[in-house]
């Protein structure tokens, strides 16, 4: 059973937050934000090992997600795992409930804090895609049938505002074709390019969930320019956050105006607090959205 | 070819030591090692100095053909025996592929002398650039003669992954992404691109590789 997904059929516009898991077995943070978006949000994304750091497992702390009232979406990436633990991963995720998945690539280890480790990428997010879609149907990659196939809901990403945006696209359209139902994309700062992207992928029969990052500093700005693949803030907008008297503040409002453009023109938006989940009602609130 | 860098010189002495090793024979190959100007008669007699500077004689050196090859190697160190027997060890300046055929034609213990860290092409001079990892499945034939599993960091066959920002790699930030570029080509020559590339059977590419030529043919397979 997925809420997101039930809603999202409805045509009706979802909310998704999104929780790190612990560096550690410490979930009490983890917790706090979960309680404290979860009650806002159809879903929460918990993420893999991201920026190629060592955190706890996804799945199991989507688990403990689903226990604490919320429903998860499980970000499972290419880079940790071979198609044996990716697809066993899945099967875990279904039998404990866990509906909702993100399948990515994943960051490069070389970036991360175990720049030691072999990257595996035994296969890439478009394979892992067509697999899960395989476990729905209850076959593995392998062409044998299961004993009790999966019930996923299957997520991937999307870049719209990366050129070029026709190979973009044509990626895109590769994982629809793989089995994806519903993207979600990096945080969006160009409402074009956005909507461009919804234009193409819409018709497909897949939603578009839209990013919101908040930016809480110049210093967050800069970092993300620096170090978070896939994204770069415009200087526009770090100029606005690097003049207001309140940067956190600023930050809020940005986010505020970016949940209601994309109101217009996705299917949902994907919220992405960094540090600042306290705000995140006001803002869903303030874009008229609960 | 195989491309091979110098090694860490203090694990070397130190292999030595551990041997108690105060004589030694020095193998060279006169073939990748030799272009990559790491197992050449130049890189030998630094190696040889470095030695004797550290108190060990050097008993004598070759330059092994093809280093790899076993059979020459066999014949090579048969043609130096009197200097091989009278070294305690024998310190091989070739990839780790020749090191092993050093080590089955010698009594003695044998060392490696240098890394040896991928299948390279040769830009110019003395600049080496990894295009394929021999995976045993080429599928150049589809990328437009861009290797996706050797140029693209994380060797995805469907691409480009999340990280590709303003036709750039997310890994390599100076360099074009991968399949940014086999797209680009693919289209230049009015090609289409296959609409997704199949997971790699990596049991093509089973440890340790082995082929005998000399055995019958499987049917359709090999001849054109
Ligand atoms: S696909 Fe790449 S790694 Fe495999 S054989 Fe071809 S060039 Fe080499
Ligand atoms: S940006 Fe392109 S070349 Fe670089 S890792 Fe991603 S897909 Fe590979």
């Amino acid at each position: 059973m997925s809420r997101l997904k039930d809603t999202l059929a409805r045509g009706e516009f979802v909310v998704t937050g999104e929780v790190a898991p612990p560096v550690g077995t410490d979930v009490a943070a983890m917790r706090r934000s979960a309680e404290t978006l979860g009650p806002h949000c159809h879903a929460l994304n918990v993420t893999d090992n991201q920026a190629a750091t060592l955190h706890l497992a996804s799945l199991g702390a989507c688990r403990l997600v689903l226990e604490w009232g919320f429903e998860p979406v499980f970000q499972q990436t290419c880079r940790d795992r071979n198609r044996l633990a990716l697809q066993s991963d899945l099967l875990a995720a279904s039998a404990l409930g866990i509906t909702n998945v993100l399948l990515l690539t994943g960051d490069d280890p070389r970036w991360g804090d175990h720049p030691e480790a072999k990257a595996v990428f035994d296969i890439d997010s478009t394979q892992l895609v067509r697999a899960a879609a395989g476990l729905n149907a209850g076959r593995d990659m392998h062409g044998d049938e299961l004993t009790g196939a999966t019930d996923l809901f299957i997520g991937a990403a999307v870049f719209p505002e990366a050129e070029p945006w026709d190979i973009q696209l044509a990626r895109a359209v590769q994982k629809v074709d793989a089995g994806v139902e519903f993207f979600q994309t990096q945080a969006i700062f160009d409402t074009d390019a956005l909507e461009r992207a919804v234009a193409a992928l819409r018709p497909r029969g897949v939603k578009v969930i839209a990013g919101v990052i908040l930016l809480r500093s110049v210093r967050t700005i800069d970092f993300i320019n620096e170090r978070v693949a896939g994204l770069m803030v415009p200087e526009a907008v770090r100029e606005r956050v690097a003049g207001a008297a309140d940067p956190k503040e600023e930050a809020v409002a940005l986010a505020i105006e970016q949940v209601r453009a994309i109101r217009g023109i996705a299917d949902g938006v994907h919220i992405m607090p960094l540090g600042l989940d306290g705000v995140v009602p006001r803002i869903l609130a303030e874009a008229g959205l609960t | 070819m195989i491309i091979t860098k110098p090694r860490d010189w203090t694990r070397i002495l130190g292999n030595l030591d551990e041997v108690g090793a105060k004589r030694v024979f020095i193998m060279g190959c006169g073939q990748c090692a030799s272009v990559a100007g790491t197992g050449d008669e130049k890189a030998i007699l630094q190696a040889k100095a470095a030695l004797e500077q550290s108190g060990r004689e050097v008993t004598g050196w070759a330059i092994g053909e093809v280093a790899c090859h076993l059979a020459a190697m066999r014949l090579e160190t048969r043609k130096r025996h009197g200097e091989i027997e009278s070294a305690d060890a024998v310190l091989v300046l070739t990839c780790g592929s020749g090191v092993q055929t050093v080590a089955d034609s010698v009594d003695k213990p044998v060392f490696p002398g240098l890394e040896s860290v991928f299948l390279g092409n040769v830009i110019r001079h003395g600049v080496f650039e990894e295009r394929c990892q021999m995976c045993g499945d080429c599928v150049l034939d589809l990328t437009a003669g861009i290797c996706p599993v050797t140029t693209c960091p994380k060797g995805l066959l469907n691409g480009p992954c999340g990280g590709m920002w303003a036709g750039k790699c997310e890994v390599l930030t100076d360099r074009e992404c991968t399949h940014v570029r086999i797209q680009r080509r693919l289209a230049e020559q009015g090609r289409t691109r296959v609409a997704e590339i199949p997971a790699k059977d990596f049991s093509k590419k089973l440890k340790p590789g082995s082929i005998n030529m000399r055995a019958p043919k499987d049917e359709g397979e090999g001849k054109p």
